[in-house]
């Protein structure tokens, strides 16, 4: 009698733990396969970050072709948001790389816009942020890096390797400088993919915890994280284009140091 | 010691990394807010570099707190 009564009250105990809401701010972040594909031992499956890739890639593509339908001298509202855009880029490409700078500004401007898209598609509740994926934000910093590379050596060739030898400096001093800037210059796909990705995976595990606090709570506490939660998320949509901003400037400041060697 | 409060506490001195970052953002705004005041012009020139900062500064806290977010995975 005693053995049931107890082996009653521990089930009694497990279904309670599994019923009662449990914290888990990261499990929006689950990269979830809808279609498995298989290329060649290469893991190419359809997963909710592709997708919502695709959404933000739509999203931007259908805004602009909408925007843009009808171009007037006199734009309409949407066209001028259409144009504040593509000026502000614009204005991006030409303080960072200079009058040399047109032949990289649709790269930037999609640039730009993908990781903006990027983040604040995240923001929709359901919905699954690409950019808090490093494989994401890597792939991006990786080919702007070799993208650096590569314009290094095609416009200077060998002479691309003084880059990393600072002018003005005592010969004594250049085996200590000489490593520093090639870590620095190695360290730079590392510190512009992961500074995305923290971003948005900070903001959105602290937009989880608040929704928690703000699901879980009695009402006599539930109102603060709910409110906090509110302005939170318009903090979110600030830091969202305030990353994409970083990130398209340091390209273009990345494309500048491979194009005009200043040392 | 246990592995799992050992990860909590490298959790916790993980994030603490973000007193660091806040002290440069407190330090940056205060220095902006007295530019501002001195040359109330440049501000919308200086505003831009501020925003700049401010979100490099907070990557920085933001790699503590992956660091922790990892430590978890982990513990």
């Amino acid at each position: 009698m005693l053995l049931t009564t107890t082996a009653i009250s521990v089930e009694a105990a497990q279904a309670a733990t599994q019923a009662a809401p449990h914290m888990d701010p990261l499990h929006h972040f689950q990269v979830i396969n809808y279609v498995p594909i298989n290329l060649f031992g290469l893991d190419c499956s359809i997963s909710n970050s592709v997708v919502w890739m695709w959404v933000a890639v739509g999203v931007v593509f259908c805004f602009f072709r909408y925007a843009l339908r009808h171009p007037e001298m006199v734009p309409d509202r949407l066209q001028s948001v259409a144009e504040a855009g593509f000026l502000f880029i614009r204005g991006i490409v030409e303080e960072n790389i200079g009058p040399g700078g047109r032949p990289y500004f649709p790269m930037v401007f999609t640039l730009f816009f993908f990781v903006l898209f990027c983040n604040w598609t995240g923001l929709l509740p359901g919905s699954f942020t690409a950019t808090s994926q490093l494989i994401v934000t890597a792939t991006l910093a990786l080919g702007i890096f070799f993208l650096s590379i590569f314009l290094g050596f095609y416009k200077h060739g060998l002479k691309f390797l003084g880059f990393f030898v600072p002018s003005g400096l005592p010969v004594l001093l250049l085996p200590l400088m000489v490593p520093i800037e090639i870590i620095s210059f190695l360290a730079r796909p590392v510190s512009l993919s992961v500074r995305l990705f923290a971003n948005m995976t900070a903001g959105h595990t602290v937009l989880g915890v608040l929704f928690f606090f703000a699901a879980t709570l009695p009402w006599v506490g539930s109102w603060l994280p709910f409110g906090f939660s509110v302005i939170f998320t318009g903090v979110e949509i600030f830091i969202g284009f305030i990353q994409a901003y970083i990130f398209t400037i340091l390209t273009c400041v990345y494309i500048n140091d491979s194009l005009h060697l200043h040392h | 010691m246990e592995s799992l409060p050992a990860s909590f506490i490298g959790m916790g001195l993980a994030a603490a990394g973000l007193a660091g970052s806040g002290i440069g953002l407190g330090f940056m705004f205060g220095k902006a807010i007295e530019a501002f005041a001195r040359q109330p012009g440049a501000e919308a020139q200086l505003s831009k570099y501020v925003w700049i900062g401010a979100a490099f500064v907070e990557a920085i806290a933001l790699y503590g707190l992956v660091l922790a977010f990892i430590i978890m995975g982990k513990g």
